[in-house]
């Protein structure tokens, strides 16, 4: 550990590299999930024209469904991280076949209407149920501990939800770019007729797509259940974060949401830094300037 | 479609104009009677969150902008105008100008950033700024955090009416809410409000008759804005209190809730929806949190079955205009 000293305009201080690097880190992670929610939320807005206001309620959901399956089921994180993905999805192709498909003719706004009744609906059930406490759950043992780096003191389980977290969001933009079922999910989100007159069943695409998304949404859940606490709450406040991310990148590129929610993560750690006190807001201020500068968002096509 | 359905819109108004009269006298006999047995401290709060709700459908109903962040107008309005009158010493009635203008600058500058994106995006960025206000109203000093700002006085109106009696207090915020829905009511029959509903039928064509849909769009957003604001700024003297409650994003939620039962783009229906979320929230209060998954169903079965709201399907059912 060393100290790190600022110019006049940051305040002309000094301090502890962890302090700096924490932060960065604490950035990262919370871009991590930027970048997962917002993928999401642009692979489901692509197929389904609506707006996902349940994205928050599906990631609470996620990490509870890690929370059950430890607590009542004795099965641990490893198995949660491909469990609760496929369970709170399932729920999602449930919803989407119940409610969200009467609604791809009307205006997008019924959609979020809809999404948004619906998260009420499932934040207040686990409200009941479970309190506006946090519930704490256990980092996975082979997780445990954390590497001295020499200018910080780095957790396991911290680097493990960096790097997975940006290994899926790799390979989803690899299979929507560059495979061939990808082709055919961008094909539909172009012109869906066409592609339905080639024999390929658009609607069971739009319905699965939804689940992915949603299921992307549970899998962030429960990485950040070991971080922060599960809490009905957790997704609510987050969700109005991504839509301003996803704002600023604009829902045109799957690379764009990436880029931005890492990048937006990591302007929140120094922000925390060196002006404590607009942490919280920052990047809806980021989100005010590109409107000002670009209106269609850092990777977004002119509508 | 902007230029032929104009003209018969105009012709429909004036030959059924009558039902506009009759449901308002209807209203009005309503509200006069209504506080011999209804608890007066309800009908305010019904009538704040009627106007509250009018004003939102002014930007929803007849601009088809869907706003998710009104609660940022509603709430600091409300601080302003209990700040002004507790520790400026304002008497109510400048105490609500305070509000309702800080509400309009808000309204221009949220709304000159917001109405740069259309649709779902329009949606977006208006919650985005009103959590960044939100954020704010938790740090800045005056607002009082968590506490907010409690025992506001009523004062004297015009320096005649003593407010802390509570029919006068319940006669002033009745005719604060009759005379911005009356002025809400001219603002959607003007020229400028028909222009506002041809940009919501189709903006392209709006724009292409040489129209500066931008303009309009901000100028309907301020106005909302600002009679949000005028809802706030009165809530919080009635019940001399300014709390993050008002301007936190459920609040939001909650104005939407409103007009989409009442009926989006009906004239009553806002009003309507807003004394059936209030009463619904005061006789389910001991239920505690069912009220958020029952405030979620309403919203699914309105999207999903009802989405002329209560009013819409009467006038629907009647043949008229509401």
């Amino acid at each position: 550990m060393f100290e790190i000293c600022f110019p006049e305009f940051l305040g002309a201080r000094c301090i502890v590299s962890q302090a700096l690097f924490g932060q960065l880190l604490i950035g990262l992670i919370n871009g991590s999930f930027y970048a997962l929610l917002s993928l999401g939320l642009a692979v489901i807005f692509g197929m389904l024209n609506i707006i996902n206001f349940a994205h928050g309620a599906q990631y609470m959901m996620g990490a509870f469904v890690a929370f059950f399956l430890l607590q009542y089921v004795g099965l641990n994180y490893w198995y949660a991280l491909v469990i609760a993905p496929i369970a709170v999805g399932a729920f999602g192709v449930l919803l989407e076949r119940l409610f969200l498909q009467w609604l791809y003719k009307l205006d997008h706004l019924y959609g979020l209407l809809l999404t948004f009744g619906l998260a009420l609906i499932v934040e207040g059930l686990f409200r009941n149920q479970f309190g506006s406490s946090g519930l704490p759950y256990r980092v996975p043992d082979q997780l445990q501990g954390g590497q001295n780096l020499g200018f910080m003191f780095l957790p396991n389980y911290r680097a493990w939800v960096i790097v997975f977290s940006l290994a899926v969001c790799l390979i989803t933009w690899y299979v929507i770019e560059r495979t061939k079922l990808g082709s055919y999910l961008r094909a539909a989100t172009e012109n869906p007729t066409l592609v339905r007159a080639f024999g390929i069943n658009v609607p069971r695409m739009i319905t699965l797509t939804y689940g992915f998304g949603v299921g992307l949404a549970a899998l962030a859940g429960v990485m950040a259940a070991p971080i922060y606490s599960v809490s009905p709450q957790m997704g609510s406040h987050l969700i109005i974060v991504v839509f301003a991310v996803v704002v600023i990148g604009g829902m045109g590129s799957i690379m764009g949401a990436i880029v931005t929610g890492f990048g937006l993560g990591l302007i929140e750690g120094l922000t925390k830094v060196f002006f404590p006190e607009a942490s919280n807001t920052v990047i809806f201020i980021i989100m005010a300037i590109v409107l000002l500068i670009r209106p269609a968002g850092l990777f977004g096509r002119r509508a | 479609m902007a230029v032929t359905s104009a003209p018969i819109a105009a012709a429909g108004r004036q030959g059924q104009s009558w039902s506009h009269v009759i449901a308002f006298v209807v209203m009005v006999g309503f509200f006069a009677i209504a506080p011999l047995f209804i608890y007066p401290l309800f009908l305010m709060k019904a009538l704040c969150f009627a106007l509250f709700a009018c004003a939102f459908n002014l930007l929803l109903g007849y601009v088809g902008l869907l706003s998710f962040g009104h609660a940022l107008y509603f709430g600091w309005a409300s601080y302003l105008s209990a700040y002004a009158a507790k520790a400026w010493g304002f008497p109510p009635e400048f105490a609500i100008l305070t509000g309702a203008a800080t509400a309009a600058v808000l309204g221009l500058i949220a709304g000159s950033i917001a109405i740069r994106r259309q649709g779902i995006y329009f949606a977006m960025i208006t919650l985005a700024l009103a959590q960044m206000m939100y954020f704010f109203a938790v740090q800045a000093p005056f607002t009082g955090g968590e506490d907010g700002i409690q025992s506001v006085p009523r004062g004297w109106l015009f320096g005649l009416f003593d407010l802390r009696d509570q029919m006068t207090m319940y006669i002033a915020v009745l005719t604060i809410f009759l005379a911005c829905f009356l002025l809400i009511y001219r603002i959607i029959n003007s020229p400028f409000g028909e222009v506002l509903k041809a940009i919501r039928e189709n903006e392209q064509r709006a724009i292409s008759l040489g129209y500066k849909t931008d303009r309009y769009k901000l100028m309907a957003f301020v106005l909302s804005a600002t009679f949000a604001g005028v809802a706030g700024a009165t809530k919080a003297i009635v019940f001399q209190l300014a709390s993050l409650t008002d301007v936190d994003w459920p609040m939001s939620g909650e104005v939407v809730l409103m007009a989409l039962v009442g009926g989006l783009g009906t004239v009553f229906g806002p009003v309507a929806g807003a004394f059936i979320v209030v009463a619904m929230q005061n006789y389910l209060a001991q239920v505690g949190q069912w009220v958020l998954v029952i405030q979620g169903i309403i919203f699914v079965l309105c999207v999903l079955l009802f989405r002329r709201g209560v009013v819409g399907e009467l006038a629907h059912y009647l043949r008229i205009r509401l």
